[in-house]
């Protein structure tokens, strides 16, 4: 595996820290004058999100994490894993929920998501930024209380939960903002 | 912003003017890069020649001195590779004057009579107006700052005794710093950088002096009251930010050649590629360079400093991003 010497530290490099890849976010040069130079970084932890901030000796070098980003086709879960397909070369790829994590509520097949591999292992999935998606579970708005003010909870397909306004009827389809899991519009 | 900068720059030349020293210009680009361990000159070419962008414009202007033998300033740009942060550009404005019969002292007397009459001069009204009525200053030799500030002495101490004064004020401890004996310049730059400076007062401007021998660069090095060896060379901070480095300079070519050709020694031993010394200077220094001191001051830290602002991209026309 690569590694890299503090002056290669730059934003979105992918460096192991504490046995985990993270993604470097922040790379400042501390050094006096004509003294020792030291890189302080802060790096994002690609399994947890957590930020964590280290600092090295200037010509320290790390060791790379492996880490690929690519455009995958979701296929199906089989209640363990959820199974994607990377449509270039029909290479499959099984994440377990760990790595699925909150994308799991707004897939059900055939959406492109975003896949981080690790060494060759699903590390965390992002579902499309919208999502279109069937009522399967609401109750009836009330009569007169149409278009504007008030929402009622129904479920999707997928089984999550959203908030939608009063007017919307099982069955429809609703588009979804899967970035902070609410409505958009009727599809 | 640029008519601040502007303001800056006709004060200073003003100040020069008055004092009889002359404005030069020495070459940004040179044959020759530096030496020093923790610095990196940038490299260009010319038809099929190496040549180095200067990190300071020292050399050439002591061998104008040793022609010379009279007081001379210059403004210009200087290049260190991989410097860039929040205080740090890759290409920077920096003032740098010699005093030929001048001691340490006196070039610290000069720099602070400089830095009030920018301050007098200076057009802004910034939340601090007191700093401009009457800039503060303070004087501490490096031993006295780490006293102070971390209870060690510099001169004597260990790495073993810093990584102690670093866990017990819980300073961070930096991936690849170890406990080696040749270590120690190392760690006392990381303690400088964590604890030392913090602790200069803020909306100051302190100068820190006598160095550790270890650290003369291109000092003279001479005993101080307490029989030990410093490094006659001085440096200027506003609050916690460095804006000047000067030196009572080395005069003695042969020395300085060794002390060329160990820092390239140590370069080597950190993996870096030595440096290509400067045969033009060590001649000129063995002509016969005067006694004098010297300073180098960023000029971009220092307004940010008159104008109150906390990054350097504040105070250029374009930053590195944008260059």
């Amino acid at each position: 595996m690569a590694t890299y010497s503090t002056n290669q530290f730059k934003n979105g490099l992918k460096i192991i820290l504490d046995g985990d890849p993270c993604s470097i976010t922040e790379n400042v040069v501390v050094k006096p004058g004509k003294g020792q130079a030291f890189n302080r970084v802060k790096a994002r932890n690609l399994k947890t999100g957590r930020v964590l901030e280290r600092t090295f000796k200037t010509t320290e070098s790390v060791e790379g994490a492996d880490v690929d980003e690519m455009a995958v086709e979701f296929l199906y879960s089989d209640g363990e894993y959820w199974h994607f397909m990377d449509s270039s070369n029909f290479e499959q790829y099984a994440a377990d929920a760990v790595a699925v994590g909150e994308a799991a509520k707004w897939i059900k097949g055939q959406e492109i998501c975003s896949m981080v591999l690790w060494d060759g292992t699903p590390l965390s999935i992002s579902p499309p930024n919208f999502v279109e998606l069937t009522v399967t579970q609401t109750d009836p708005g009330l009569k007169g209380d149409t278009a504007q003010g008030g929402t009622k909870p129904a479920t999707l397909e997928t089984g999550a939960d959203v908030k939608v306004p009063l007017f919307i009827e099982m069955g429809d389809i609703l588009k979804i903002d899967t970035r902070n899991g609410e409505y958009v519009s009727r599809a | 912003m640029l008519l601040e900068r502007a303001l800056m720059l006709k004060n200073i030349r003003a100040f020069f003017h008055e004092r009889n020293v002359i404005e030069v210009e020495t070459p940004l680009l040179s044959h020759y890069s530096t030496t020093d361990l923790h610095l990196d000159s940038l490299q260009s070419r010319f038809r099929d020649q190496t040549c180095y962008l200067n990190t300071s414009p020292e050399y050439a202007m002591k061998r104008l001195l040793a022609c010379w033998q009279k007081p001379i300033y210059q403004i210009c740009k200087a290049f260190r590779d991989d410097e860039l942060g929040p205080t740090h550009n890759p290409e920077f404005t920096m003032l740098e004057w010699y005093q030929p019969g001048y001691d340490m002292l006196q070039l610290m007397d000069e720099l602070a009579a400089l830095i009030e009459h920018l301050c007098h001069g200076s057009k802004l009204s910034p939340l601090d107006t007191s700093l401009l009525a009457s800039p503060r200053f303070e004087r501490l030799s490096y031993q006295q700052a780490f006293e102070r500030f971390s209870g060690i002495n510099p001169h004597q101490t260990t790495s073993g005794e810093c990584y102690q004064v670093a866990k017990v004020n819980q300073v961070e401890i930096p991936q690849g710093l170890g406990l080696g004996e040749d270590e120690v310049n190392d760690w006392l730059d990381w303690l400088l950088t964590q604890l030392i400076f913090p602790a200069f007062k803020k909306d100051c401007f302190t100068f820190m002096y006598d160095y550790p021998a270890t650290q003369c660069a291109l000092a003279k090095v001479s005993e101080n009251e307490q029989h030990i060896l410093v490094a006659k060379r001085f440096e200027l901070f506003f609050g916690e930010m460095e804006l000047a480095n000067g030196f009572h300079e080395l005069t003695d070519g042969v020395e300085q050649l060794q002390r060329f050709q160990q820092e390239n020694q140590r370069r080597e031993l950190a993996g870096k590629q030595a440096g290509r010394i400067d045969e033009n200077l060590i001649a000129a220094l063995s002509h016969g360079l005067p006694d004098c001191s010297g300073v180098a001051v960023g000029l971009d830290r220092l307004l940010m400093a008159l104008t109150g602002n906390v990054a350097i991209d504040r105070v250029l026309s374009f930053s590195w991003e944008n260059a």
